[in-house]
C-alpha cells in the first residue's frame, strides 16, 4: 500500500496521468524477467498489474508468450477483471503452446457452472476461441449445455460459439449435432439468439455451400421477421441477407415480406438499410408492375439511398458502388435524384469517380443540360484522374444521349482549345467514339483535331488520332503527310498504335491508290519483315495477301460499313448484373464481379438469381435491356475466367479440350459451336437460365466427388510375414470420391487364425490418421487374404517426418503388435477445391519467393493427355498460353492442410523433355 | 465476419492490433501500404481493397486509420459501420480518438474491443451497456481502484443486454429531470461563380440529452412534419407511430444520443442564406493575380448569421497574397495554399470585402483550375428548413421534467465555385 501511495505521489510530482503507457517503461534487467517476477507475487494487485503489462506488450506485436505459464496460473481467481485479462492472453497465445492450454480447461469447464450468467458465457465464448483440438473436445459438453442455457445471452454466446467451433473441426459440429441445435435456436424466444443463431448458421454454410444448412419456409421466414423487429442493428443485418436467400412462393408472400421489411430502410445504420434494399430489390421482380404497392415501393427505396451519400465517405463509396448496380437495374428509382451525385471539389477522389460514373447512367435528355454544365465543370479540376474521367464522360453522354452529341462535342472542343496535355488527349480519344457512333456529321472538328497531333504522346490517343485520320482519309488533305510522319518511328510505337497505323494507311492507298502506293509498301514491310509481334504480322500478310490478289475485295472488308457503337458497351452485362442484385451489399457489389470469381474457398457458390415475375415481361425499359439479346460482349477476362472452369469437366463430355488463352474474340463462336450451343448466345448461356445443359456441366464442375479415376500405385509389401509372425501386409494407397484410402491386403501365413485386428498412425506431416477402425470383421484362417480398404483424414496430430510423406504405422492382432513404415504419394493430399482462380494464380505466383521454387525435368509425355492425367489427381490446369513457341501450363493443387502448390510446365515444341517449375506457399 | 483490426497513424505505424479469429501476420498491411502511397493524400485511400488472400477494409477517422481484415464475404458497410462505432466507442470513454489516447489507456482499449466483437459478430455495441461492463477511466476511480483493489469491469449481466429496449438500463435516478433536444440543420450545397444554385440539400438532426428517471415515454411532434420524407431514427423510436401519426414515439436511452437525422434534398425548400460576389483572376503578364470577394445576407429569415468563414484553396501558383479585409482577419498558409477569411458576424448594413493582389510564381503557366470558395456560417435559433416541434410530451413517469429545444443551421459542404 505504502509503495503504492509512494508511486502516485511520483506520478504527481511528474505532472503525469495514471495511464496505460508507463506499462512499456523498462528496467536494464529485462521487461520478460521482471513480469515473471510480478506475475507470481502473492499480492493480488501488483498480479494484476503485471497482467495488465503483459496484455499492454502483447497489443502492440511484443512477443510475451515465455510468459504462458505464469499468466495461466492466474487464471484461478474470483476477480472479473482478471480473469478477463488472462482469458484475452490465453485466447492469443494459446495456439503456440498447446500442451500448456491443456492446464486452463479445468478452470473453463467449471465457470461453465457459475451461478453468474456473465461468467459463464465468458467462459464458453473464450474456450471457442482457443483454437487447440485438444481443448475443442473438452468443449462440446459445456458447450451443450450452455446451447440450452435458461440465460439467453448465454444463448447467444454459445450459438456464436458453434461457428467457431466449426472452423476449428467441422466434423466435430456435426457428430456432435450441434448443428440441429443451433437450427432449433431460430425459434427461440429471445430475438437476440435468433440473429446470432442466423449469423452462425450462414457463416456456416458459406463453408458448405451444398448442405441444406438453412432450410426456409414460410414458418421460419415468419419467425425471423418477428425477430427483425427486436434485435440489435447487427442481428438485423444477418436476418436480412438471411431473408434474401428466400424465394418466396407467390406475389402475395412476396409483398407481405416487403411491407415488413421496409421500415428498416429509416434505420440509421446504413448497413442495415443497404441490406433491407437488397431484400427489396429481389422481392420486387415477383410483384406485377400494376401492382399500386410496386409503385409505393419504387418511390421509397429513392430517399434512403439518397442518405447515404450524406453519410461517411467510405459508406459512401460502397453505397455509390451499389447504386451503380440499382441504377442499371432499375433507372426510374434514382432519375430525378441526379444533383446529390454532382461531385464537391474535397469530396475522396474514389467517391468522385463513381459519382461520375452514376452521373453518366443517370444522364436523360431532361438532365442532359445540368450534366454537362457540371462535367466542364470537373474538367478543370486539379485532379488528373478525375479530368481524365470527365472529359471521357462527356463524350459518353454524347453517345447515349443523341440530342445532346453536339453540344457535347463544342464542349470537348472548348477542352481542346485549353491545351492542357491530358485533356486534349481525352478529348481525341472519345472523339473518335462519337465519329463512329454518329458517322459524317462531325467531321468538321477534324481541322481542329489535327493541330493538336504533335502533343499526343499516350498511346490511346496516338491511335485514335490515327484512326480518325485513315477513315476520313478522303477528306483531309495531307493525310498521307500526316500518316508518314508517324511511320518514322514505327518501331517505338506501342502495338496499338502499329496495328491502326498499318490499317489506316491501307484505308488511305484503298481511297487514294495512286499517290500512297510507296507509303503502303513501306509499312507493310515494316509490319511483316522488321516487327516480331504475330498479331501485327498477321494483319499484315492479310493485308498484303488481300491487296495483291484482289484490290476490290480489299476495298469491301476494309472500308466495310462499320456497327455502330452503342452506349452499352459500358453496362454490365445483364445476367451478371442479376446475379450482383442478389449480392447488393456485399463485397461481390463493391468489385462487381460475381462471388465465385473472388470468394476463397468458394467451390461451389451457388449463383443467385432474381425470382422471376408472375406476369409476362412488359415493356418497361428495364425489362428490356435484360430480355434484349446480349449484344454485348463481356470483358475478356470474365470469359476466359468462366471458360477455364470447364476444365473441371469429365473429358467425355466436354468435346473440345479448353481453349488456350488468347487476344483474339474470335476464339468464341468456335467454343460456343463446340458445346453445340449457338454461338450468338455463347457469352449469356454462362448463367441464363435457358441452357440447361451448360448449367449442368457446371454442376458436375462444383461438385466434390468427380468419377475420375485418380492414378494409384500397385500395391507393394508393407510388412513382410517373417517379421510379423506370419502376418503379411501389403498396400496402396489412393483418393476415392475426394477421400484418401489405405488399401491393403492381409495375409495369413502363420498356421494358427488371426482376429482382433486394430490399426493406429504415428504423428506424421500432414496429420493422416484412420477415419473408421480397421474392418477385418472375420478372423483371418491361415493362407487366406482378405481385401481392407481404410478411409482417412487428416484431422490426426502433425509432426513433420523424414521423408515428409513417411508414415509410420502399428498393426495388432490377437498375437502380437507390429510396426512397420510406408511412404504415400504427396499426389493424395491434393484436395478437390485446389484450383485457383486466375487473379490470385497470378497474384501468388509472383508473391512466392524464389527459395520456395524448385525445378525439375520430366520426359516423354503429351500437353493434353498430361492436363487430362493431372486434373485427375487433383492437380488443376488454371492456363495455358504460349511463348516463344513454348507451350506453358500453370497448374495449382493444394494440400489437405492448405498450402498450395503452384506449378509452371513449361514444353518446347518437338523436345519431348518437360521443365516444371512448382512453388508452394502456405496461408491460412 | 471481421477476422482482426489494426490500428494504423499518420506515419504508418501500427501501434495496435487485434485478432478475433487466428492470428494473421501485420505483413497483410503491406498492401494498405502501397494503396497509401499511391494515394498520396490519406483521405484517398480506397476504403475496400483486395489482396490475394484476404479483403482489407478501413476507415480514416482523426488521422488514425483503422483497418480491418476479412476473410470471407461479408457486407462491407456493416464493417464500416463497425469500424466507426470503434471510433465512437472510444471518443466517449476517452474524449477524443487519437493515437496517444489509445496508447495510454490500452488494456481498456482491448478489452473494450473484445467486448464488442466475438468471433467478428458484433456483441455489445451500445454505449450505455458497454459502460457498465467497462467503467470508462477517470483519475478519481483509477486513485480509488487502486487503493481498495476495485476494478473497472462489471461484474454483473448488464441489465438492458437482453431486455427489449436494449439501448436503456434500469433502475435510472436523477435529481433533476431533463430532456434538452438540439436540432441542428447543415446546407450542402454547391453554388456556381453566376450565383445559381446548383445543388443544394440540408442534413438535419435531432440530438438529446435526455437525463430522466425511470421508464419515461416520449412522445414529440412537429409543427410541420410533412417537411420529413427522408428520416432515419434511432432504434428506439417506433416506425409504425411515425408512419400512422407522424410524430416520434420512444422510450430513449439514457444520456446523449442521436434521435433521429433527416434529409431535405426538395431544392425550393432549401434557404441560402447568403450570397457571395468573387472575382479571382490571374494575369499572364506580370504574374500576379487579383482577388475580389464580397459576401451579403440573401435568406436569413431576420436572424443574424455568425462565425462567417472563408476557406480558398490556392492553385500551386499562388506564393503569397497581399489583401485587405474590411472586417474580420484572412490568412495565407503558403504550404498547404490555404487562404482563411475570418469574417465573423454578417452586418447587413456594412458587407465585409476582401481584396487585393496575389502573388505568382514566376515562369509557371497559369493555373488551369478555378479555386473554389468552402464557406462557413452559423446561424442561431432557426432551423433553415422551417421545422418546428411542437410539443413534448412523457407518459409514464409521475414527475414533471425540464423540456428544451434549441435549433442551429450551419453551414455543411457549401462551396462556391469561380
Amino acid at each position: 500500500m505504502q509503495e503504492w501511495a509512494n508511486q502516485l505521489c511520483e506520478n504527481r510530482q511528474f505532472g503525469s496521468k495514471m495511464t496505460d503507457s508507463k506499462y512499456f517503461t523498462t528496467t536494464k534487467k529485462g521487461e520478460i524477467f521482471e513480469l515473471k517476477a510480478e506475475l507470481n507475487s502473492d499480492k493480488k494487485e501488483k498480479k494484476k498489474e503485471a497482467v495488465k503489462k503483459v496484455i499492454a506488450s502483447m497489443t502492440v506485436g511484443k512477443d510475451v508468450s515465455a510468459l504462458f505459464p505464469d499468466v495461466v496460473n492466474c487464471m484461478q481467481t474470483d476477480n472479473l477483471e482478471l480473469k478477463k485479462l488472462v482469458y484475452l492472453y490465453l485466447m492469443n497465445y494459446a495456439k503456440s503452446q498447446p500442451d500448456m492450454a491443456i492446464m486452463a480447461v479445468n478452470t473453463f469447464v467449471k465457470d461453465c457452472e457459475d451461478p453468474n450468467p456473465l461468467i459463464r458465457a465468458l467462459a464458453v465464448r473464450t474456450m471457442g476461441c482457443i483454437r487447440v483440438d485438444k481443448i475443442t473436445e473438452y468443449l462440446c459438453e459445456p458447450l451443450r449445455k450452455c446451447l440450452k442455457d435458461e440465460d439467453p445471452y448465454v444463448r447467444k454466446t454459445a450459438a456464436v460459439c458453434v461457428a467457431k467451433l466449426h472452423d476449428i473441426n467441422a466434423q466435430l459440429v456435426e457428430d456432435q449435432g450441434f448443428l440441429d441445435t443451433l437450427k432449433d435456436l431460430i425459434s427461440d424466444s429471445n430475438p437476440m439468439v435468433v440473429a446470432n443463431a442466423v449469423a452462425a448458421l450462414s457463416e456456416i454454410a458459406e463453408s458448405h455451400p451444398n448442405s441444406n444448412l438453412m432450410d426456409l419456409n414460410p414458418q421460419t421466414i415468419n419467425k425471423l421477421l418477428t425477430a427483425l423487429n427486436e434485435c440489435t442493428e447487427w442481428g438485423q443485418i444477418f436476418i436480412l441477407d438471411c431473408l434474401a436467400n428466400y424465394t418466396p412462393r407467390d406475389d402475395r408472400e412476396s409483398q407481405s415480406i416487403c411491407e415488413r421489411v421496409t421500415p428498416r430502410l429509416s434505420h440509421a445504420n446504413s448497413a442495415v438499410v443497404l441490406s433491407a434494399v437488397k431484400v427489396l430489390m429481389k422481392f420486387m421482380e415477383m410483384l406485377p408492375k400494376d401492382l399500386d404497392y410496386y409503385g409505393t415501393l419504387l418511390k421509397k427505396l429513392a430517399p434512403p439511398l439518397v442518405t447515404l451519400l450524406s453519410a461517411e465517405p467510405e459508406l459512401q463509396y460502397v453505397a455509390l458502388r451499389n447504386i451503380n448496380l440499382i441504377v442499371q437495374r432499375r433507372p426510374e428509382i434514382l432519375k430525378h435524384e441526379m444533383k446529390v451525385f454532382f461531385v464537391k471539389y474535397n469530396d475522396p477522389i474514389y467517391v468522385k469517380l463513381e459519382k461520375l460514373d452514376i452521373m453518366i447512367r443517370l444522364a436523360s435528355q431532361a438532365n442532359i443540360a445540368q450534366v454537362l454544365a457540371e462535367l466542364k465543370e470537373y474538367a478543370t479540376e486539379v485532379d488528373v484522374d478525375f479530368v481524365r474521367k470527365a472529359v471521357r464522360a462527356i463524350g459518353r453522354c454524347a453517345i447515349k444521349v443523341e440530342q445532346s452529341a453536339e453540344r457535347c462535342v463544342s464542349t470537348l472542343l472548348d477542352l481542346i482549345q485549353t491545351k492542357v496535355n491530358y485533356v486534349v488527349q481525352e478529348a481525341i480519344v472519345v472523339i473518335k467514339d462519337i465519329f463512329r457512333k454518329y458517322p459524317n456529321k462531325y467531321e468538321s472538328v477534324i481541322a481542329t483535331l489535327c493541330e493538336n497531333l504533335d502533343s499526343l504522346d499516350e498511346p490511346e490517343a496516338r491511335a485514335a488520332m490515327i484512326w480518325i485520320v485513315g477513315e476520313y482519309a478522303e477528306r483531309i488533305d495531307n493525310a498521307d503527310e500526316l500518316l508518314e510522319s508517324f511511320l518514322e518511328g514505327f518501331h517505338d510505337e506501342s502495338t496499338q498504335v502499329q496495328l491502326q497505323l498499318l490499317t489506316a494507311i491501307v484505308k488511305l492507298f484503298l481511297k487514294k491508290p495512286t499517290e500512297t502506293q510507296e507509303l503502303v509498301q513501306q509499312v507493310l514491310s515494316l509490319a511483316t519483315q522488321d516487327s516480331d509481334n504475330p498479331d501485327l504480322r498477321d494483319r499484315g500478310y492479310i493485308y498484303w495477301r488481300l491487296l495483291s490478289t484482289d484490290p476490290v475485295a480489299a476495298k469491301e472488308v476494309v472500308l466495310a460499313e462499320k456497327p455502330l457503337i452503342s452506349e452499352e458497351t459500358d453496362l454490365i452485362e445483364p445476367t451478371l448484373l442479376e446475379e450482383l442484385i442478389c449480392h447488393i451489399g456485399t463485397l461481390a457489389s463493391v468489385y462487381h464481379k460475381p462471388p465465385s470469381a473472388f470468394v476463397e474457398g468458394s467451390r461451389g457458390v451457388q449463383h443467385k438469381r432474381l425470382p422471376g415475375s408472375t406476369e409476362s415481361p412488359d415493356t418497361t425499359s428495364a425489362a428490356a435491356v435484360s430480355d434484349a439479346p446480349p449484344a454485348v460482349i463481356p470483358s475478356q477476362g470474365d470469359l476466359l475466367g468462366d471458360l477455364l472452369n470447364l476444365d473441371l469437366t469429365p473429358p467425355t463430355t466436354t468435346g473440345p479440350p479448353p481453349p488456350a488463352s488468347s487476344e483474339n474474340n474470335l476464339i468464341l463462336p468456335a467454343i460456343g459451336a463446340g458445346f453445340g450451343a449457338p454461338p450468338a448466345a455463347m457469352p449469356a448461356s454462362f448463367s441464363a437460365p435457358v441452357s440447361g445443359g451448360l448449367d449442368d456441366l457446371f454442376d458436375l464442375g462444383g461438385g466434390v466427388g468427380m468419377p475420375m479415376g485418380a492414378y494409384s500405385a500397385p500395391k507393394t509389401v508393407w510388412l513382410p510375414a517373417m517379421k510379423a509372425k506370419g502376418l503379411e501386409i501389403s498396400g496402396t494407397f489412393a483418393r476415392r470420391s475426394g477421400v484418401i484410402q489405405m488399401e491393403m491386403t492381409l495375409t495369413n501365413k502363420a498356421m494358427s487364425v488371426m482376429t482382433d485386428f486394430a490399426i493406429q498412425f504415428n504423428r506424421n506431416s500432414f496429420g493422416l490418421a484412420p477415419a473408421g477402425p480397421l474392418q477385418v470383421l472375420t478372423p483371418l484362417n491361415p493362407n487366406q487374404s482378405i481385401e481392407v480398404t481404410l478411409p482417412l483424414n487428416t484431422v490426426g496430430p502433425v509432426m513433420k517426418m523424414e521423408p515428409l510423406n513417411n508414415l509410420q504405422v502399428a498393426v495388432k492382432n490377437n498375437i502380437d503388435v507390429f510396426y512397420f513404415s510406408c511412404q504415400y504419394p504427396i499426389s493424395m493430399l491434393f484436395v478437390e477445391d485446389g484450383k485457383m482462380e486466375r487473379q490470385v494464380f497470378l497474384a501468388t505466383w509472383k508473391d512466392i519467393p524464389n527459395d520456395n521454387e524448385a525445378q525439375f525435368q520430366i520426359k516423354d509425355c503429351h500437353l493434353n493427355a498430361a492436363s487430362n492425367k493431372l486434373q485427375g489427381s487433383n492437380i488443376f490446369t488454371i492456363a495455358k498460353r504460349t511463348v516463344d513457341g513454348q507451350d506453358m501450363l500453370y497448374q495449382s493443387m493444394k494440400l489437405t492442410n492448405g498450402i498450395w502448390v503452384l506449378a509452371e510446365m513449361r514444353v518446347q515444341a518437338g523436345n519431348p523433355v518437360y521443365t516444371v517449375s512448382t512453388a508452394a506457399c502456405a496461408y491460412s | 465476419m471481421i477476422h482482426s483490426l489494426f490500428l494504423i497513424n499518420h506515419l504508418g505505424d501500427i501501434f495496435l492490433e487485434k485478432h478475433w479469429k487466428s492470428v494473421i501476420s501485420r505483413s497483410v498491411c503491406d498492401y494498405f501500404f502501397e494503396a497509401r502511397e499511391k494515394a498520396v493524400d490519406p483521405e484517398n485511400v480506397p476504403p475496400v481493397l483486395q489482396t490475394p488472400h484476404h479483403y482489407l477494409i478501413s476507415i480514416y477517422r482523426g488521422k488514425l486509420f483503422f483497418l480491418s481484415v476479412i476473410q470471407t464475404e461479408v457486407p462491407p458497410l456493416f464493417v464500416i459501420e463497425f469500424l466507426h462505432r470503434v471510433a465512437d466507442t472510444f471518443q466517449d470513454y476517452f474524449g477524443e480518438c487519437s493515437e496517444s489516447v489509445i496508447t495510454d489507456n490500452l488494456v481498456i482499449v482491448y478489452e473494450l474491443l473484445e467486448e464488442m466483437l466475438d468471433n467478428g459478430f458484433p456483441l455489445a455495441t451500445e454505449s450505455n451497456v458497454l459502460k457498465e461492463m467497462i467503467r470508462p477511466p477517470n483519475i478519481l476511480r483509477s486513485v480509488v481502484n487502486t487503493l481498495t483493489g476495485g476494478s473497472n469491469v462489471g461484474e454483473t449481466l448488464p441489465q438492458g443486454q437482453l431486455s427489449n429496449i436494449p439501448w436503456r438500463r434500469a433502475g435510472v435516478k436523477y435529481a433533476n429531470n431533463e430532456a434538452y433536444f438540439d436540432v441542428t440543420e447543415e446546407i450542402d450545397a454547391i453554388v456556381d461563380k453566376s450565383g445559381t444554385t446548383v445543388s443544394a440539400e440540408i442534413q438535419g438532426v435531432i440530438e438529446a440529452c435526455v437525463k430522466l428517471s425511470g421508464m419515461p415515454d416520449l412522445t414529440m411532434s412537429f409543427m410541420n412534419p410533412r417537411l420529413l420524407d427522408d428520416v432515419s431514427f434511432h432504434p428506439c423510436v417506433r416506425f409504425r407511430r411515425w408512419e400512422s401519426e407522424r410524430v416520434l414515439s420512444f422510450i430513449p436511452p439514457d444520456g446523449n444520443f442521436t434521435l433521429m437525422t433527416y434529409h431535405i434534398s426538395s431544392q425550393n425548400l432549401v434557404a441560402i442564406p447568403v450570397y457571395v460576389k468573387q472575382s479571382i483572376n490571374f494575369f499572364e503578364a506580370g504574374s500576379c493575380g487579383r482577388l475580389d470577394i464580397t459576401i451579403g445576407p440573401k435568406q436569413t429569415m431576420g436572424k443574424t448569421v455568425e462565425d462567417l468563414k472563408v476557406t480558398i484553396h490556392m492553385p500551386k501558383a499562388v506564393l503569397n497574397a497581399n489583401l485587405t479585409a474590411t472586417q474580420g482577419n484572412y490568412t495565407y498558409d503558403c504550404t498547404t495554399k490555404m487562404l482563411v477569411w475570418d469574417i465573423g458576424k454578417l452586418n447587413p448594413q456594412k458587407l465585409p470585402n476582401l481584396r487585393g493582389s496575389l502573388s505568382m510564381q514566376t515562369g509557371v503557366p497559369n493555373p488551369e483550375e478555378n479555386p473554389s470558395l468552402n464557406i462557413d456560417l452559423k446561424i442561431q435559433q432557426l432551423a433553415i428548413s422551417g421545422l418546428k416541434v411542437s410539443r413534448l410530451d412523457m407518459y409514464g413517469e409521475k414527475y414533471k421534467p425540464f423540456k428544451g429545444v434549441k435549433y442551429v443551421t450551419k453551414a455543411g459542404k457549401f462551396q462556391v465555385r469561380t
